[in-house]
């Protein structure tokens, strides 16, 4: 009945109606936009807030010395050099040890579980595992390897930073797994080759910027990681690079640094955080490149 | 098959993680019965020990954080699929994601160093001036203003999951088919009409998933929170008063609990009872948003 009445209203007033309608509709828009124009520009802000910061504090206290002397007591000019080769080692034999796996069992979701129950019950897994809190992963390493064992080792670092790579290398195998066209697959094993072949060979090879992508990222995520550290490698003040002894990090000497009430540690701090965070930063950056190669 | 063999190694991985933190936490469970859960002292002097204070500073963080955060992500998502000029929207959605991948220590650093002297010098006390009186929700903002507590640890956790939220958004909006958003249009549907009534419903599971995802981030985090929550076993109901979370009393109390004894037992109880939490939030969002080798 609607039209009726809308028919018996005088034209005019219909006309007011539409007309504060229709302005009702456009402020509204107008504010919604406004509102989602702030919002985008308190993100930029607060990431140049903490950039500036990084760069502000930080950069004022970068000094050859942070790279060529260990860390030492307050007031004596210490650097951060055994924290830097510490966080290197950790990270590089974490991902060492985790991208194989990750690949394995990113290949085999990709290749051989597509759909399965199994398949389905494994990526789940591994989705909770890329999300779950690091701090767990830390506490699960101390259970394991830190307490039976009876000392914090730069073995548990290396195996807690481990079990963080292997999920994120797991999600992009299998993302990139699956863009392979199934053609490429099919003329391989046409040819004769057997699976294995068709899949180091052929699929391994046109996802291969891919994967790269992920161990960057997965470099980048563990880099900055601290919590699960400080139950495993524990940090040390002098230098050492064996892994049986605790060994030093630069997030977990950001840590023990930044809460410090010496100026001169809180100094070190901001450096190591200026390290790291451009480091990560970098490496993003770089995966990004890395995946835009592929043509 | 190494590959299939790889796969049931994660879920060893997780049932190990499970199964290792209840073990270390089996002791506290047994001295305190679920008594645990809902004591609220944290008394290493007695030896009792209970988890109320930390899950309910965890939650409470982490759901004001999330307050904050969704509305401001939600903003950022349709500024960079709808608002945004084509030049813009690259580069922008790279510094978000880059905003995501900066380490939380370093957000930890970034809160107890420029947050915390902000908060208690000009935020704070301006709430408790303006709001502390108002009838109802007064009590919410009463107190001295330390800088540190609750309400500052969600600020920052709500910067440190806006990224996350933000970028999940954005993709699952791309996932809208551009006929239904020009259908809307082409009716004379205003942009914000569009979102809410095209947008929104089509992607309202993926949003939610990508919600609870960063949920799942925030109960977890550790070296955010332990900076600037003020550590404080006590559940106080002004927002501004110190608090704890799971995560950051696991974090401090640890290198204070002997292998073997009480605390420590408990601590790994506090694990396993954050485990659980966060494993039912993120089961919950892999739900909603689809797991991605079904697509």
């Amino acid at each position: 009945m609607s039209t009726t009445t809308t028919a018996s209203l005088p034209i005019q007033k219909s006309h007011k109606i539409a007309e504060s309608l229709s302005k009702r509709r456009a402020r509204v828009n107008l504010i919604a936009k406004s509102l989602c124009f702030l919002a985008t520009g308190i993100a930029v802000v607060l990431l140049l807030a903490i950039l500036g910061t990084l760069l502000y504090l930080g950069g004022s206290g970068i000094h050859w010395s942070v790279f060529t002397n260990i860390t030492k007591p307050p007031g004596s000019g210490g650097g951060l050099l055994n924290a830097i080769v510490g966080s290197l080692i950790q990270t590089v034999l974490g991902v060492l040890i985790g991208t194989p796996v990750g690949l394995l069992v990113g290949t085999f979701l990709a290749e051989y579980a597509r759909t399965s129950w199994l398949g389905n019950v494994v990526r789940f897994v591994s989705d909770v595992l890329l999300s779950a809190p690091s701090i767990l992963i830390g506490l699960f390493i101390y259970q394991l390897l830190v307490a039976p064992f009876g000392g914090f080792s730069g073995v548990a670092g290396v195996a807690a930073l481990a079990v963080i790579v292997i999920p994120i290398v797991v999600r992009t195998t299998e993302d990139m797994l699956t863009l392979i066209p199934t053609a490429l697959r099919e003329a391989a094993v046409a040819l004769g080759a057997p699976k294995w072949k068709a899949i180091v060979l052929i699929c391994y090879r046109a996802a291969l910027n891919g994967i790269a992508t992920g161990v960057l990222l997965a470099i980048a995520r563990v880099a900055g990681e601290t919590a699960p550290l400080l139950f495993t490698s524990l940090g040390n003040l002098n230098w050492s690079t064996a892994l049986n002894e605790p060994m030093s990090s630069l997030p977990v000497t950001i840590y023990q640094y930044a809460g410090s009430p010496f100026e001169d540690w809180v100094q070190l701090a901001w450096v190591g955080a200026l390290l790291i965070t451009f480091g990560v930063l970098f490496i993003n950056i770089l995966a990004r490149v890395v995946l835009r190669q592929r043509g | 098959m190494l590959t299939r063999a790889a796969g049931l190694f994660v879920l060893v991985l997780l049932g190990a993680i499970i199964v290792s933190l209840f073990i270390g936490g089996l002791p506290a469970f047994r001295h305190f019965g679920l008594g645990f859960i809902f004591e609220t002292d944290w008394d290493p002097v007695q030896e009792n020990y209970g988890a109320l204070v930390p899950v309910y500073g965890t939650l409470i963080t982490s759901v004001i954080a999330l307050l904050v955060a969704v509305p401001l992500a939600f903003g950022c998502a349709f500024f960079l699929t709808e608002l945004a000029p084509n030049w813009l929207r690259a580069p922008l959605g790279t510094a978000i994601e880059l905003l995501a991948a900066v380490p939380s220590i370093i957000y930890g650093m970034w809160g107890f160093f420029i947050i915390v002297p902000l908060m208690g010098n000009y935020v704070q006390p301006f709430l408790i001036d303006n709001l502390g009186d108002l009838p109802g929700i007064g009590f919410l903002f009463q107190g001295p203003a330390f800088g540190t507590g609750i309400f500052t640890s969600a600020f920052i956790l709500a910067v440190m999951i806006l990224p996350f939220i933000a970028a999940t958004m954005r993709d699952v909006f791309l996932t809208v088919p551009p006929m239904f958003k020009e259908s809307a249009y082409g009716l004379g549907c205003t942009t914000w009409e569009v979102v809410r009534s095209i947008v929104l419903p089509y992607t309202r599971a993926s949003v939610i998933g990508g919600i609870m995802l960063g949920l799942g981030r925030a109960l977890g985090e550790t070296m955010a929170v332990t900076f600037v929550i003020g550590n404080t076993n006590r559940i106080s109901t002004s927002l501004f008063g110190p608090g704890n979370t799971i995560a950051s009393i696991v974090a401090l109390e640890f290198p204070e609990a002997p292998g073997g004894s009480l605390k420590l037992s408990s601590l790994l109880a506090l694990g396993f009872l954050l485990f659980v939490i966060s494993f039912i939030v993120l089961a919950i969002s892999r739900m909603l948003l689809g797991t991605k080798g079904q697509k």
